[in-house]
């Protein structure tokens, strides 16, 4: 069985710069296996600008971003295989993958980058009655077939979600000549960011209904209409609502969800609330060796940040492949999430042996105005931002230094929390 | 005098912006950089936008290939622009940047290939 130093399971923006760092940090030994038959990810779908101002400075679309980091590994000579279906991953760290060339194939791996990023939640998670006619599209799914394949999905549309995909597809839609009648979001606030409100609906006057969900398909063969009806506060369709749309197209934006199966085979302990593995602050899973980053571990809203964490995980699996030292933790503390903050990620952090600093992503549960975010080591408080304003489509991030932890030799929990400011 | 409340664009920070509109005399506030305040003036004197689209390609591997207006067109020629795009094909091999349109619905900008697609 061939052995790597390094695997990475996914060419999209994570795999390419873990690849990219872990190169850079001394091991050449790596292998990128990519399911589709390109490298850059659902990047490649992605034709809108707006990608890259943390990383370049500048705004590019989807497509250009990622030629940068497929550019990048190319001229590094990171070995990649194309067409490649990782189908398990065990806990000893060996790799089975199938393409058309090879077959069926195992290798090791001393250590492996999970990249393999997220998917739509689809129509059957979301419990909408009526029949199941053609028109009804992940928004994603349209994205690629308009984007990439050149089909032209639909004319009259209504969207029911409005996640960034969502908004970015009434936008494109629209460009293309459909009528986007409506955009409905079961939550009272939406989940995308708000330059894509401002951009893709404010700009063609597109109706974004909060509180609303679909309660109704027509149609058999293709859908003819959606009904739509506000919904109370425990989310429950209000009688005497409804709201009938004529179309031939529906949209669902609808949350994304880490696809994480391979990762649930390892054995690795998954967290509730992100759906992906928790980590430590080098982005370590619980099985040594096996580190996560991108949309795997936790959906993201910006390939910058990304790219980042990915690089991260990148340096950090280099290292172990290098040194093999210290993996056991020294002094581990766990990370709390409460009153607001819905989860961090990392998970821990080996007080230790962190770096300088570790950035500590989350997301809040609900839309907060004059709120701070505080952080707790123990119980005294050693942090506190004030933010005019949280909202759960907004990743935020606190960033820790390791000085910080000189004072507090014994902690054994940091809390993130939000209180009234 | 005018108020208008605007998201800044300009990065995902998503500032809420207050923009008063006295006569020549235009303020900004709720900007946390010079990105929002230079946004705002522009959006209520003279608004932009850079439009991404695909154009049809033939002889390759996949049926569309990305574009861009190579900067920010007015607002207002956005449909005008969709709608030379609209007649566009292209062969590949595409490269970054190769220019698709020389000079958008009058605008002056230059529509380009943003991805690369191999000749199949």
């Amino acid at each position: 069985m061939k052995q790597y130093d390094i695997v990475i399971i996914g060419g999209g923006p994570a795999g390419l710069a873990a690849a990219i760092s872990a190169k850079n940090a001394g091991v050449s030994d790596i292998m990128i296996l990519e399911r589709d038959e390109s490298l850059g990810g659902i990047l490649n779908q992605c034709i809108h600008n707006g990608f890259g101002l943390h990383t370049f400075k500048e705004e590019l679309t989807g497509p250009e971003y990622a030629a940068r980091f497929i550019a990048k590994a190319q001229e590094m000579e990171i070995p990649y295989k194309l067409g490649a279906m990782v189908l398990s991953v065990s806990p000893e760290k060996v790799i089975t993958y199938m393409n058309k060339q090879e077959g069926l194939v195992q290798i090791s791996a001393k250590a492996i980058i999970l990249a393999m990023g997220c998917r739509e939640r689809p129509r059957g998670a979301l419990n909408i009655p009526g029949f199941r006619p053609a028109g009804i599209y992940s928004a994603g799914t349209a994205q690629r077939l308009m984007n990439i394949e050149g089909y032209s999905v639909g004319k009259e549309v209504v969207i029911l979600g409005s996640g960034d995909i969502g908004l970015i597809m009434a936008r494109r839609m629209t460009l293309e000549g459909a009528n986007v009648k409506v955009v409905a979001e079961l939550m009272p606030y939406s989940g995308g960011l708000k330059r894509n409100i401002v951009q893709c609906l404010n700009d063609f006057n597109i109706p974004l209904k909060l509180s609303h969900t679909v309660v109704g398909i027509d149609g058999e063969k293709r859908i003819t209409g959606v009904t739509i009806a506000e919904v109370d506060a425990n989310r429950q369709p209000i009688p005497g609502t409804e709201i009938h749309y004529d179309c031939d197209t529906l949209l669902l934006s609808c949350g994304l969800i880490p696809e994480n199966e391979l990762t649930r085979e390892i054995g690795v302990e998954m967290n509730r609330v992100t759906s992906g593995p928790n980590v430590d602050d080098k982005l370590q899973t619980g099985v040594e060796g096996v580190f996560a980053c991108g949309n795997v571990l936790h959906v993201h809203d910006l390939v910058d940040h990304v790219s980042s964490e990915a690089a991260l995980a990148g340096e950090n699996a280099a290292a172990y492949v290098l040194a093999k030292a210290e993996t056991e933790s020294a002094h581990k503390v766990t990370l709390k999430a409460e009153n607001g903050v819905r989860y961090t990620v990392p998970q821990t952090i080996d007080v230790a042996n962190m770096r300088d600093s570790v950035t500590v992503r989350f997301r809040v549960a609900d839309i907060y105005h004059n709120r701070s975010i505080a952080v707790y080591y123990g119980d005294k408080k050693v942090m506190s931002r004030k933010k005019r304003v949280l909202a759960p489509g907004e990743m935020e991030q606190v960033l820790l230094k390791k000085d910080s932890f000189k004072d507090y030799p014994d902690i054994t929990e940091i809390t993130i929390r939000t209180e009234e400011a | 005098m005018e108020t208008k409340n605007l998201t800044c664009i300009g990065c995902p920070m998503g500032c809420a912006l207050t923009v008063t509109i006295d006569g020549d005399e235009i303020t900004v506030t709720g900007n946390t950089c010079t990105v929002g305040a230079n946004y705002a003036k522009k959006e209520v004197t003279n608004p932009t936008r850079v439009v991404t689209s695909s154009v049809r390609v033939c002889g390759a591997a996949i049926a569309r290939v990305s574009v861009k207006t190579a900067t920010d067109i007015p607002k207002n020629k956005i449909f005008d622009c969709m709608a030379e795009i609209r007649e566009i094909t292209v062969n590949a091999p595409v490269s970054i940047g190769d220019v698709i349109i020389e000079d958008c619905a009058g605008t002056g900008v230059k529509v380009v290939a943003t991805k690369n697609v191999a000749a199949k």
